[in-house]
C-alpha cells in the first residue's frame, strides 16, 4: 500500500464507491429494475442528473460566495489552524463545482434527454448511462475532496491529478458511446443541430483534457505528477485548453440545450438551419485558436499572441450567429417574453450570451488587454458568462424538463420563476458592474504615474480600495444563490404536485428546423 | 446551393460528422502550440537559469498545493509601470524548467515573479503566519500551519527523477544527492553546503529559512522558493535588444 496520504484518500474513495456501486449493481439487477425497455425513453438517468445538477449548483454557488466573502472581510472567513479552508483551496472547488459539476452535469443530462428525443430511440448501452452519471459524480468527489486536501496540478479549470484524471477520461469514453450509439439507433434520418453542438463538446473536451493532462507520475502509488510540458509551452498549451473549456464545455454545449429548448418551449422551429450550419463549423474552428489572449504582453512569442487576438475577434461572428439563430427563433413569439417566465430566463440567457461574446473579443485585443489582465475586469467577464449564459439556460431548461420528467401538467409556481427570475438578474448585474468598476480602477491605479513620474500607487492601496465592490459582488452572489434555492424548492413542489398521464413510448415530435 | 445539401451527408453520418468535428478543431491547435517545440528562438538564451533545489522544488510544490497561483502572478510583462513595480519583464528562459508554468492569470496579490530577495527571511515567516501583522490591508490567508508541519521528504527523490523524465537536465549526481541537499540548504551551519553550491551554483545560500533551527518545515520549504523567485538570471548582463532576444 502507498505511503502517500494524499494517494490513500483517493484510493479509499475510489474503494468505497466500487463497493457501494456493486452492492447497488447487484440490488438493481436482483429487483428487476434495469429491464431495458426499448420501447421507452430511459428518463430516470434524466431525473437523477436533474437533481444532481441543482444538487452542485447550490453547492458551488454557496462555495461561491464563501470566496467572495474571504476576499472581502478576511478577518472573519479565514481559519489559522487550518489551510483546507483557505481561498487558494476553496477557489478551484468553486471554479470546478460550478462548471464541471452544476453545469456537466446539466450538460449529461440534458444530453440524455435531447439525444433521445431527437433520434427517437432509447439511450444505447443498458447500464452505461448510469455508470456514466454516477462515475461522473465520483469524479466530482475526488477532485473535491482532493481539492480540499491540497491535491492541484495548478492548471486552472484541469487542477485534478493524473489518477483522477484518467478516471474522468474512463467516464467520458462511456460518455460518447452512450451518445455516439443512441445517435447511431436514430429512427430519424438526419442528426439534429443540437447533437452536433453535443458531439462537437464531447470530442473536443476529450481530446483538450487527454493533451493538457499528459504527464509523469511521480510514482505508481503517489498523487502527485510532473507535467510533460514546461514553461512556455505548458502556458500556451494550458490557455489552449481553458480557452476551449470555455469554448467548448460552456457554450457548444450549452448552445445544444437552447437549439432544443428554446424551440420546443416556444412551440417554433429554429430561425435559420443555413445559420446554425455556418456557425457551427466557423465556432469550433476559430474557437480553438483564441486561447493565446490570455498571455498577451507575456513571454509567449508575439506571433503566437497576435493570432489569438485575430482569432479572438474573429470568434465575435459565429457567436452572434448562435445568438441570432437563438433569439430570432421567438419571431412571431415574443409576446412569450412576458407571459412565460421560463423562455424569458433563456431569451435572457441568450442576452448574456451576445453581451459576453462581444466582451471577450474586446478584451482580447491587446491593448484593452493590458489593462483588463490580471484585474477583477476578467472575473466579472467570465461570471456574466458563467451567471447570464450558463446558469440561466440550464435553469431555463431545467424548469422545462422537471414537469416532462416527472409528468406534471405545469410547475408549482410561475410566481417563484418571477422572483427567480428578477433576485438572480439583479444579482448577475451586481456583481459584473462591482467587477467593471473594481477591474477598471485597479488596471488604472497599478499603471497611474504622479506629476514627477513615480507610479501613483502602491499595490495595497489598489487592494483596499476594492472594498466596496467586493461587498456589492458578495451580496451579488448571495442573490444568484438565493434564486437557485428558489428553484430548487419550487422544483420539488413541482415534483410532488399529482401526475398526469402522459406517455413515454418512443413518439414525441421533433422541434422542426426551418 | 448544392453545398447546403452536401452538408446533409454530414448530418445522416455520425461518423462523418466526428471526422469532420476533429479535423476541424485540430488545426488552431497544431498551428499555434506545435511550432513552440521547434522555434529556437521561443526562448532566450541567457546565463543562469538552473533546475531548482531539492528544497526549493518542495517549497514550490507547497506554493501549487496551497493554490498561490490563483491570486500571484509570475509574469511581468514588459510595461512600463510593470517594470518600474517588480522588475526587468520575465523572459520565457526563467520559467523553462517550471512544469507546469506558474505564470497565473490573476493579481487579487502582487506578482511574485522577482520577489526574492525584496523581503527578509522573518518578514516572510511573519507574513505567512498572519499576512495582516505586517500588511493591515492585506486579504491573503494565513498559513500559520506551514510552521508547524515537517516537511514531508519521502517522495523527493522520486519527483526529480520524474523531472528529469520530461526534461529538467539534473545530474545523476544531483539525483543521488536529493536528501543531502535538501537538508544542507536548510541548515546555516552544514558541512555539505559547499557541495550544494557546486551542483546548483554559486549563489544558493543555506540558512534557517523559517527561524525554527530544531526542524526542517514547510515553511522553510515555501520561503526558500519565495527568496529564489527571479533572481537566477542577471539582468545587469543580459542584451534585451540583442536580435537574438528579439521574438
Amino acid at each position: 500500500m502507498s505511503d502517500d496520504p494524499l494517494f490513500q484518500l483517493q484510493a479509499y474513495i475510489f474503494v468505497a464507491a466500487a463497493v457501494i456501486g456493486g452492492f447497488s449493481l447487484n440490488a438493481a439487477m436482483s429487483g428487476g429494475l434495469l429491464n431495458n425497455d426499448a420501447s421507452k425513453y430511459m428518463d430516470g438517468v434524466v431525473r437523477a442528473g436533474v437533481i444532481a445538477t441543482m444538487f452542485w449548483g447550490a453547492v458551488g454557488m454557496l462555495v461561491g460566495v464563501v470566496v467572495a466573502s474571504q476576499l472581502t472581510w478576511p478577518e472573519i472567513f479565514y481559519f489559522s489552524d487550518f489551510g483546507w479552508l483557505n481561498f487558494g483551496r476553496l477557489r478551484p472547488l468553486h471554479t470546478s463545482a460550478v462548471v464541471f459539476a452544476f453545469g456537466g452535469n446539466a450538460l449529461i443530462c440534458t444530453s440524455f434527454y435531447v439525444v433521445q428525443r431527437t433520434c427517437r430511440a432509447r439511450l444505447f448501452g443498458g447500464v452505461l448511462p448510469w455508470f456514466v452519471f454516477w462515475g461522473y459524480q465520483l469524479f466530482i468527489v475526488l477532485a473535491a475532496v482532493g481539492y480540499l486536501a491540497g491535491i492541484t496540478q495548478s492548471k486552472e479549470y484541469a487542477e485534478p491529478e493524473w489518477v483522477v484524471d484518467l478516471w474522468l477520461t474512463v467516464v467520458w469514453v462511456g460518455y460518447l458511446f452512450t451518445f455516439l450509439g443512441t445517435i447511431w439507433k436514430r429512427k430519424e434520418p438526419h442528426i439534429y443541430v443540437a447533437n452536433w453542438f453535443y458531439l462537437a463538446m464531447i470530442v473536443t473536451v476529450a481530446l483538450l483534457h487527454i493533451v493538457n493532462n499528459l504527464v509523469v507520475p511521480v510514482g505508481i502509488l503517489n498523487h502527485s505528477s510532473v507535467p510533460l510540458f514546461g514553461g512556455v509551452q505548458s502556458a500556451l498549451t494550458q490557455w489552449w485548453y481553458g480557452h476551449n473549456a470555455v469554448g467548448f464545455f460552456l457554450t457548444a454545449g450549452f448552445l445544444a440545450i437552447m437549439y432544443y429548448f428554446v424551440p420546443k418551449r416556444i412551440g417554433r422551429p429554429i430561425y435559420s438551419y443555413r445559420l446554425s450550419i455556418v456557425h457551427f463549423w466557423a465556432l469550433i474552428f476559430i474557437y480553438i485558436w483564441a486561447g493565446p489572449h490570455h498571455l498577451h504582453y507575456t513571454a509567449l512569442p508575439q506571433w503566437a499572441q497576435t493570432l489569438g487576438m485575430t482569432f479572438s475577434i474573429m470568434l465575435w461572428m459565429p457567436s452572434w450567429g448562435g445568438m441570432i439563430n437563438g433569439l430570432m427563433t421567438l419571431s412571431g413569439a415574443w409576446d412569450k417574453l412576458r407571459t412565460d417566465p421560463v423562455v424569458r430566463m433563456m431569451v435572457v440567457a441568450i442576452a448574456f450570451y451576445g453581451m459576453s461574446t462581444f466582451e471577450g473579443p474586446v478584451m482580447s485585443i491587446r491593448a484593452v488587454n493590458a489593462l483588463s489582465h490580471y484585474t477583477d475586469w476578467t472575473i466579472g467577464h467570465v461570471h456574466s458568462g458563467a451567471l447570464g449564459w450558463v446558469g440561466f439556460i440550464s435553469f431555463g431548461a431545467i424548469y422545462c424538463l422537471v414537469p416532462w420528467l416527472w409528468k406534471k401538467d405545469r410547475l408549482y409556481s410561475n410566481n417563484l420563476v418571477e422572483w427567480h427570475f428578477w433576485i438572480a438578474t439583479t444579482g448577475i448585474v451586481l456583481y459584473i458592474c462591482a467587477m467593471w468598476v473594481s477591474g477598471i480602477m485597479e488596471g488604472l491605479m497599478w499603471r497611474e504615474y504622479t506629476p514627477q513620474g513615480f507610479l501613483a500607487w502602491s499595490f495595497i492601496e489598489t487592494v483596499s480600495a476594492k472594498h466596496v465592490e467586493n461587498i456589492i459582488r458578495t451580496v451579488g452572489g448571495l442573490m444568484f444563490l438565493s434564486g437557485t434555492l428558489i428553484m430548487i424548492y419550487n422544483l420539488w413542489r413541482t415534483v410532488r404536485l399529482p401526475s398526469v398521464e402522459t406517455s413515454d413510448a418512443l413518439s414525441a415530435p421533433l422541434p422542426a428546423a426551418a | 446551393m448544392s453545398l447546403w445539401k452536401h452538408h446533409g451527408n454530414l448530418e445522416r453520418h455520425s461518423l462523418l460528422l466526428i471526422i469532420g468535428i476533429v479535423v476541424v478543431v485540430s488545426i488552431g491547435g497544431l498551428v499555434e502550440i506545435a511550432p513552440l517545440f521547434w522555434i529556437k528562438n521561443t526562448i532566450e538564451k541567457v546565463e543562469g537559469v538552473r533546475p531548482y533545489t531539492p528544497l526549493e522544488l518542495a517549497g514550490r510544490d507547497i506554493y501549487i498545493r496551497e493554490g498561490c497561483y490563483t491570486c500571484h502572478s509570475q509574469m511581468i510583462r514588459p510595461l512600463r509601470d510593470e517594470v518600474e513595480r517588480y522588475g526587468h519583464y520575465s523572459l520565457a528562459a526563467e520559467s523553462m524548467y517550471d512544469h507546469p508554468f506558474q505564470w497565473g492569470s490573476k493579481r487579487t496579490g502582487p506578482d511574485l515573479a522577482r520577489v526574492g530577495g525584496k523581503y527578509s527571511d522573518d518578514w516572510h515567516r511573519d507574513h505567512l503566519v498572519n499576512p495582516r501583522s505586517v500588511v493591515p490591508e492585506s486579504l491573503m490567508p494565513p498559513y500559520a500551519f506551514l510552521a508547524t508541519k515537517d516537511l514531508r521528504t519521502i517522495d523527493l527523490q522520486a519527483k526529480v527523477k520524474a523531472m528529469t523524465a520530461v526534461g529538467v537536465p539534473y545530474t545523476q549526481e544531483q539525483i543521488d544527492q536529493t536528501l543531502v541537499d535538501l537538508q544542507a540548504q536548510a541548515d546555516p551551519f552544514s558541512s555539505d553546503a559547499p557541495a550544494l553550491r557546486k551542483r546548483y551554483g554559486a549563489k544558493v545560500v543555506n540558512r534557517d529559512f523559517d527561524g525554527d533551527p530544531e526542524r526542517l518545515t514547510e515553511m522553510d520549504a515555501l520561503i526558500a522558493y519565495l527568496q529564489m523567485l527571479g533572481t537566477m538570471v542577471d539582468f545587469s548582463t543580459y542584451q534585451a535588444d540583442a536580435p537574438a532576444n528579439q521574438r
